[in-house]
């Protein structure tokens, strides 16, 4: 008796610790990938796949600590980082960049060009507190909107991402051309228990490993982390978790809610050029549009609430999410053909672990 | 029969063990006014809710007594049953919907309706409102109260005093209403509007209505009640006769001396003649603490109690001075005039507080102790800090030895400086409280409510921690709602009434002096007794 008390309040502990839709939805990827494996997929393939869609999602869900840390929830307005990214993307791409130059003008125009937007989108959430989501979500649609009108209208000449037609950027840049393509995920890649031994150097079998890719993930989660064990960032996460307790202690706190948002941007913004290399596409318009809630529901199945959020959230959810999508597109195209069923099961899932982590927004209050 | 229209008998109530009632007897006759004074904590809300049935009464298992209304036992389970019963309740807060007229208002979910076409067929809820004979009645409720003004006007933009006649027409215009409870309903009017209600109010008992006046005006008191009964600490203290009476022997009587703390004066005082802080003409807009101009003058190396019932604006002042809630007035700390609405320059002057919100401004519950204790100095002294590079991280080294100490000199009972504050005693977090203040190395510590929620021993361990830092040499300023408290610590201490300070007394100074103080009737010269 006694001790099956004891193992049952054990358990409970563990689901408590790591939170119950991690498990729930960690254990479900798991079950795909073993069903996978017995279907005949390549598990290496799916792992593989896991591991690329991660690297290059990573920075996007990354973005989701700052402001989260500094109480205005999950930053449902990533389209506006987004949309700097790929600004400063066509701007390097304008100005006849290629290969390493074109990645690195890019990161270095995106940076200043989100911290001057990050700051007004800071004051646009300092005026709206208490309702700071659906301000961000609608802000995100409107940028989105907004910037479909700048991509047609943009002055731009290179012949690499203008219509062949008429004014104004393409709806998708193809990378390839100026030498952007998967520019970091081959940097160093190699793979694992390829054919040729355990790790092989561009061997085209195995598990994947894009190396250059998840340096600057984790460097970004190094940064982030870093960050918030500064004096500033601590600040920041006292505003998020109990704001007249900062006060008190003399912090200004819709500042720091501006630089958690300046800072949320800038990972959007660099996220987006990491996720375009990784794709070998830069896309414009309205593809922007949706992208802040798969990193929202991310961040969260990683076990972060709409009011807390650890780096380690972001690197467990950003592989149990993608991890599962991968896995489970071919999976179930092999058990329901003909069915476009992954794509419901994502939409599922991504909605339903928001909704779940807003409902309990008011429950964590002591 | 009695000629009683409600009597309580042996009524006590207890929540998860620890009494807030004991044996409470009130008898209330026809066309009499029963006026219930006591300090807060003193068993009065309790009352009312038993009265009405309230929730939190039967959730937590019930009273026990019997309540007999004109003589027959009865059991009111829910407000609702207290409605029928013939119970009314005119609020401190009104209940009104601005939006709507006073007729409205009045009939909210009791109107009067006529059938037409529709409502034989969809039920009682569709017919017609009968407005002439709703106006009727609500015109025959106002002009009881003597209320010349029309029953048409919309409730928005009325004055308060008019806010309060419309709550009690609506009460009074409830069939078979038989007792009114008034909770505290002047302390939201001026002085005329005041007068205007226990005008209205008397004349309401002259019909035959029992009236309940909760008060903590004494003047008052005097002036309407027939009858009042005084409640301390959840016990029935006594019912007297207004007539057989004074305010200052129910001043007394509300006070007592509860709970005595020893006193014992420290050996090495040390209070200089030197006026270290200097407040004046001080308002804070604290929402339920306003402060309404207050000059304070405090010496260096005292500790100045400050007391008051709740509402009353003594929690204000200090939040206030540390910029928490939007102030004006001037204050000067070692004779400079020093920033208000701005914590930081409030802490970076000298000052530290510890504020009576505990969990809610006084500590990050899901964070460790020693990050509790670091927080303030790091922000603001950039202590506890290592440079790397371009950005200044946290010494966790250094707050771990910092926090370890403070453990100890505070002899904070906890698993390890890494413990989550959360799930330390209230006692506990108190000090940790106290030690992130300590941290600033402050000149002078405000501390309101210390000992709020802690148990009887841990009190005297922080009371006695403060007596402890006074000695060393610094000043504090102690706001508090316990008087024995106050009493037990503090070299002079200041009663606020009504946002402003009534007066100062010794720490040894007669009961009845508190009561009458913190009641508003303290001018000084009662009956001889010079404060």
């Amino acid at each position: 008796m006694v001790d099956i008390s004891r193992k049952g309040t054990s358990f409970n502990d563990i689901v408590k610790k790591i939170g119950f839709p991690t498990i729930f939805i960690g254990g479900f990827w798991i079950l795909l990938l073993i069903a996978g494996g017995a279907l005949g997929i390549s598990i290496k393939t799916l792992i593989s796949d896991t591991i690329k869609r991660a690297g290059m999602n990573g920075i996007l869900v990354l973005a989701m600590v700052p402001s989260i840390q500094s109480g205005t929830g999950p930053n449902f307005a990533l389209p506006v980082g987004i949309v700097c990214g790929l600004f400063a993307t066509v701007l390097a791409i304008e100005f006849g960049f290629t290969g390493w130059a074109w990645l690195f003008v890019s990161i270095a125009f995106s940076i200043p060009l989100s911290v001057v937007v990050g700051y007004l989108y800071g004051k646009l959430l300092n005026a709206v507190k208490g309702s700071e989501m659906t301000i961000a979500t609608y802000t995100g649609f409107s940028i989105v909107a907004a910037m479909c009108l700048a991509w047609l209208m943009i002055p731009f000449k290179s012949p690499n991402m203008g219509w062949f037609i008429g004014n104004g950027l393409r709806e998708t840049i193809q990378l390839d051309v100026i030498g952007g393509d998967k520019i970091l995920s081959n940097f160093l890649s190699f793979s694992l228990f390829g054919e040729n031994g355990l790790i092989t150097v561009g061997g085209e079998k195995g598990i994947i490993i894009p190396t250059g890719m998840l340096i600057i993930f984790f460097l970004c989660c190094f940064i982030v982390w870093i960050y918030f064990r500064s004096k500033s960032g601590i600040a920041i996460s006292a505003g998020g978790i109990n704001p007249k307790f900062a006060q008190s202690s003399g912090i200004d706190i819709d500042k720091c809610r501006i630089k958690a948002n300046i800072l949320s941007t800038i990972m959007g913004a660099i996220g987006i050029i990491v996720y375009s290399q990784g794709y070998g596409y830069t896309q414009l318009y309205t593809a922007p549009l949706m992208m802040a809630f798969p990193a929202v529901a991310a961040v969260l199945i990683g076990g972060a609430s709409a009011q807390r959020a650890k780096v380690s959230h972001v690197i467990i959810g950003v592989i149990i999410y993608q991890g599962l999508f991968t896995t489970a597109l071919p999976v179930a195209n092999q058990l329901f053909e003909g069915m476009d069923l992954s794509e419901i099961l994502r939409m599922v899932i991504q909605n339903g672990i928001i909704l779940y982590a807003l409902t309990q927004v008011k429950g964590g209050d002591n | 029969m009695s000629d009683n229209l409600l009597s309580l008998k042996h009524v006590s109530k207890e929540y998860s063990g620890n009494k807030v009632l004991k044996d409470i007897n009130i008898e209330l006759k026809k066309g009499e006014i029963h006026a219930l004074i006591g300090e807060n904590g003193a068993g009065k809300s309790t009352l009312m809710n038993i009265l009405f049935g309230m929730s939190v009464i039967h959730t937590t298992g019930g009273y026990e007594g019997t309540i007999e209304i004109e003589g027959k036992e009865t059991h009111i389970k829910s407000p609702h049953d207290a409605m029928d019963y013939g119970i009314g309740m005119v609020h401190q807060e009104f209940m009104l919907i601005p939006g709507f007229s006073i007729m409205e208002n009045v009939k909210l979910n009791r109107e009067i309706t006529k059938p037409n076409l529709v409502s034989p067929i969809f039920g009682k809820r569709l017919e017609t409102l009968n407005i002439e004979q709703m106006n009727e009645d609500t015109r025959k409720a106002l002009d009881l109260l003597d209320m010349d003004i029309e029953e048409y006007v919309q409730v928005a933009g009325l004055p308060v005093g008019h806010m309060q006649f419309i709550e009690i027409a609506r009460e009074i215009d409830k069939t078979g209403i038989k007792i009114l409870v008034f909770d505290e309903p002047t302390a939201v009017l001026a002085e005329s509007e005041a007068a205007n209600l226990l005008k209205a109010m008397k004349k309401l008992a002259q019909k035959g209505i029992g009236i309940l006046f909760i008060s903590h005006r004494l003047d008052e008191i005097i002036d309407v009640a027939d009858v009042v009964t005084v409640l301390r600490d959840g016990e029935h203290v006594a019912t007297k006769k207004v007539k057989d009476t004074n305010k200052y022997e129910i001043a007394q009587l509300m006070v007592g001396r509860s709970i005595t703390i020893d006193r014992e004066e420290g050996t090495n005082r040390n209070i200089v003649d030197e006026t270290i802080l200097d407040i004046e003409n001080l308002f804070v807009a604290m929402p339920g603490e306003r402060v309404k101009g207050v000059d304070i003058k405090v010496k260096k190396g005292e500790i100045v109690g400050i007391g008051g019932l709740a509402g009353q604006g003594k929690l204000g002042i200090a939040n206030g001075i540390m910029g928490i809630f939007p102030a004006k007035g001037e204050v000067k700390f070692k004779g400079k005039k020093s920033a208000l609405n701005d914590p930081k320059s409030a802490i970076k002057s000298g000052l530290a507080f510890v504020s009576e919100d505990r969990k809610g401004v006084g500590l990050l519950l899901d964070e460790s102790i020693e990050s509790n204790i670091a927080f303030s100095a790091m922000q603001i002294y950039n202590e506890f800090l290592v440079n790397a590079g371009p950005v200044k991280l946290k010494d966790s080294k250094k707050i771990r030895e910092h926090a370890n100490k403070m453990i100890k000199e505070l002899d904070i009972r906890c698993t390890s400086s890494m413990q989550r504050v959360g799930s330390l005693s209230g006692g506990n977090q108190q000090k940790v409280c106290v030690a992130r203040a300590l941290t600033l190395a402050p000149e002078l510590l405000l501390v309101s409510e210390p000992t709020r929620g802690i148990d009887i021993g841990a009190k005297k361990l922080v009371l006695d921690l403060l007596k402890q830092l006074n000695n060393e040499g610094m000043t504090i300023i102690m706001t508090s709602s316990e008087l024995a408290e106050l009493r037990s610590i503090c070299d002079r201490i200041l009663i606020i009434c009504e946002g402003k300070v009534e007066g100062v007394l010794p720490p040894d100074a007669p009961d009845a002096e508190f009561g009458l103080m913190m009641s508003g009737s303290g001018n000084g010269n009662m009956e001889g007794r010079e404060a």
